[in-house]
């Protein structure tokens, strides 16, 4: 009885996980060892030689500049969303889900139109421009659209909002006595926030971070748009093999070498959430 | 990337069930958005008795890849350009036309039968044609452009006023063609050389864009943009300044096409509707819409004379345009190509 339970019960997650999740990468992970065929498609003749045209400085290039901005969104995803986390969690509970729905409501609307959004705000005829012109606070409209910096924005306020949920949910499971005897203890309230609020949050932290970061650096559509095509991130370079060149395979290997990476960088992450979890009860 | 898998499976899974659904009788046609006229389906059911359905791509890579990863299924009529045609072909994706179903044909331009990707149209039928060049504000550069290299390496007044196109081929084009080279090079040396000085000319651009270019010029985000001759008619349509000029170096000469999927279980409705199209009325009626030359004689013969004036680029000959080269499957030659490509964007 027990047994057939646990089957009807978990049997749809494994399904759902199995069918959209293990059975395309593992077909990725296979059609990486084809080839090419002339026109586009798969011939199905094994090779390594896709791997072997991945390990080029070019791509290796490209995963660190993509790293660095993904890396760069995720500090600016943290400054901005701690402080935002820390006081939705310490409201009223009745005014935290206002506050919370405020915070996931631009995710209801479509990605391309708040992309969009940013292009009208930040070009060199845009919003920002024609005030600052206006002010005379400038003389020549500033450079805010098709760089760097427009991409770390867009990225920043499309997935501020993952770092701010995790972090609640981190922030507001630590009660108020931590605090309170922290302060009893003598500790001032940037200490206690050093000492006891930050180390016990960091969960919360690496977990937002890890979202940020992970969905940063397969973002396409925002270094396109906002970037003005002119950097080249991850999410590109296999959107342009899979589509531009037709080139599945190189594109599959490519894309199971990024999911190799992440997978070992999420697996040290849960490892040391695992160590700290086990210090912590043993203390 | 997972995601981009999942799409395609997903897009097969759909696309199975769709031609299930749609076996009897109705046409399932892929077009780019808003490159037909919103009542032209509604028309030719009223005329033929035949259901259409009308799905969307937003280029051709899209198309190609979910037609290449269902084998074609759902779909009856599907518009592309040339050379993703003829790749659709040698993958045996696309079914040899009939001409005998198709009588409009002869309405065509007779240069309009001798396209290098399909000479004598065995399994494609042109929609419209024209060239790629450049879509400049005249009331802010002061030289009217004459040559690619004036965006290659622009005047310092223009320097991150300009943009390009992003898709590969129209990124590369104008390179090779101020080098004097191939639009279909695969010669590395040439690619080589391209790629020099495309690295040059990417410190000078406001943005690579393939969709909005035109809205740029208008708002004056950008002054002189690489732009296919239609496109730059919807900048024109806003702001009469706008001019656009086939550099004297030339240009590629672009075919969109139709074709009819090799799964298709409604051939002969497909073909009726491609004879629909190429009616002097439909056609004529498809060019005052979308502002592209039609590679239709009869249609073009009747088009008002004020839009030829309004908008000078549909006046360009059958005969001009076939002085360009049009472009080409690479072939192998892609992987080449995409990494140059990729070299060009990652460029700092």
């Amino acid at each position: 009885m027990v047994v057939s339970r646990r089957i009807v019960l978990t049997g749809p997650g494994i399904i759902w996980i199995l069918a959209l999740l293990v059975i395309p990468c593992a077909l990725l992970l296979v059609n990486s060892f084809f080839e090419r065929g002339i026109y586009g498609g798969i011939d199905y003749i094994l090779t390594s030689e896709n791997y072997v045209r991945a390990i080029d400085p070019l791509y290796a290039q490209i995963f660190w500049s993509s790293a660095r901005v993904a890396l760069i969104t995720t500090l600016v995803s943290l400054v901005l969303g701690y402080p935002a986390a820390y006081c939705i969690a310490l409201m009223p509970k009745r005014r935290q889900l206002a506050y919370l729905i405020l915070v996931m409501l631009p995710l209801w609307s479509n990605y391309l139109i708040r992309t969009y959004a940013w292009m009208v705000l930040l070009n060199s005829e845009g919003l920002i421009n024609k005030t600052l012109l206006g002010l005379g606070v400038i003389d020549a409209p500033l450079p805010l659209l098709y760089n760097d910096f427009a991409i770390i924005v867009g990225l920043t306020y499309a997935y501020v909002p993952f770092m701010i949920l995790a972090l609640f949910s981190s922030i507001s499971k630590l009660g108020p006595e931590l605090r309170e005897a922290s302060t009893d203890l003598g500790a001032s309230s940037l200490m206690t926030f050093w000492r006891v609020t930050l180390p016990l949050t960091l969960p919360g932290v690496a977990a937002g971070s890890v979202f940020v970061f992970v969905l940063s650096v397969g973002n396409f559509v925002t270094p396109d748009l906002l970037g003005g095509g002119k950097r080249t991130m991850l999410g590109n370079l296999i959107y342009d093999q899979f589509l531009t060149a037709r080139d599945w395979p190189f594109g599959s290997a490519i894309a199971a070498i990024v999911i190799g990476i992440m997978m070992l960088l999420l697996t040290v992450q849960a490892i040391l959430v695992n160590r700290r979890d086990r210090e912590g009860t043993a203390a | 990337m997972i995601r981009k898998t999942l799409g395609v499976a997903v897009c097969a899974v759909l696309a199975s069930l769709s031609s299930a659904a749609f076996a009897e009788g109705k046409i399932v046609i892929s077009n780019w958005d808003g490159y037909m006229p919103k009542d032209l389906l509604e028309n030719f059911t009223k005329e033929t008795g035949i259901e259409a359905e009308m799905t969307v791509h937003a280029t051709n890579e899209e198309i190609m890849g979910k037609v290449v990863a269902s084998g074609g299924k759902g779909y009856d009529v599907l518009f592309v350009s040339g050379q993703f045609g003829e790749a659709l072909n040698k993958l045996g994706l696309v079914a040899e036309l009939d001409h005998a179903k198709i009588p409009n044909l002869a309405n065509l331009y007779p240069e309009a039968m001798k396209l290098s990707h399909d000479e004598g149209l065995h399994y494609s039928v042109p929609y419209a044609w024209g060239t790629t060049g450049l879509c400049y504000r005249s009331d802010v550069v002061k030289d009217a452009p004459t040559s690619w290299n004036d965006l290659l390496k622009p005047a310092d007044a223009l320097k991150g006023k300009t943009t390009m196109l992003a898709t590969d081929r129209w990124l590369m084009m104008p390179a090779l063609l101020a080098l004097g080279y191939s639009v279909n090079t695969v010669k590395e040396d040439e690619v080589a050389a391209a790629k020099a000085q495309l690295i040059e000319t990417k410190k000078t651009l406001l943005a690579y864009d393939d969709t909005t270019f035109y809205t740029k010029l208008v708002a004056g985000e950008a002054s002189l943009v690489e732009a296919w001759d239609g496109w730059c008619n919807y900048g024109i349509a806003e702001n009469a300044a706008i001019k656009y000029v086939v550099p004297k170096e030339g240009s590629d000469m672009w075919v969109d096409t139709m074709v009819v999927t090799s799964a298709s279980e409604n051939k002969e409705a497909a073909e009726a509707f491609i004879n629909y199209i190429l009616k002097p009325d439909v056609h004529r009626w498809v060019a005052e819409n979308i502002l592209y030359k039609v590679p239709n004689k009869a249609a073009m013969d009747a088009l008002d004379p004020a839009l030829i004036k309004q908008y000078p680029n549909l006046g360009i000959t059958p005969a001009e345009l076939l002085k360009y080269e049009q472009l080409r499957d690479l072939g192998d030659g892609q992987k080449l190509w995409s990494k140059t490509v990729t070299e060009i964007t990652s460029s700092n």
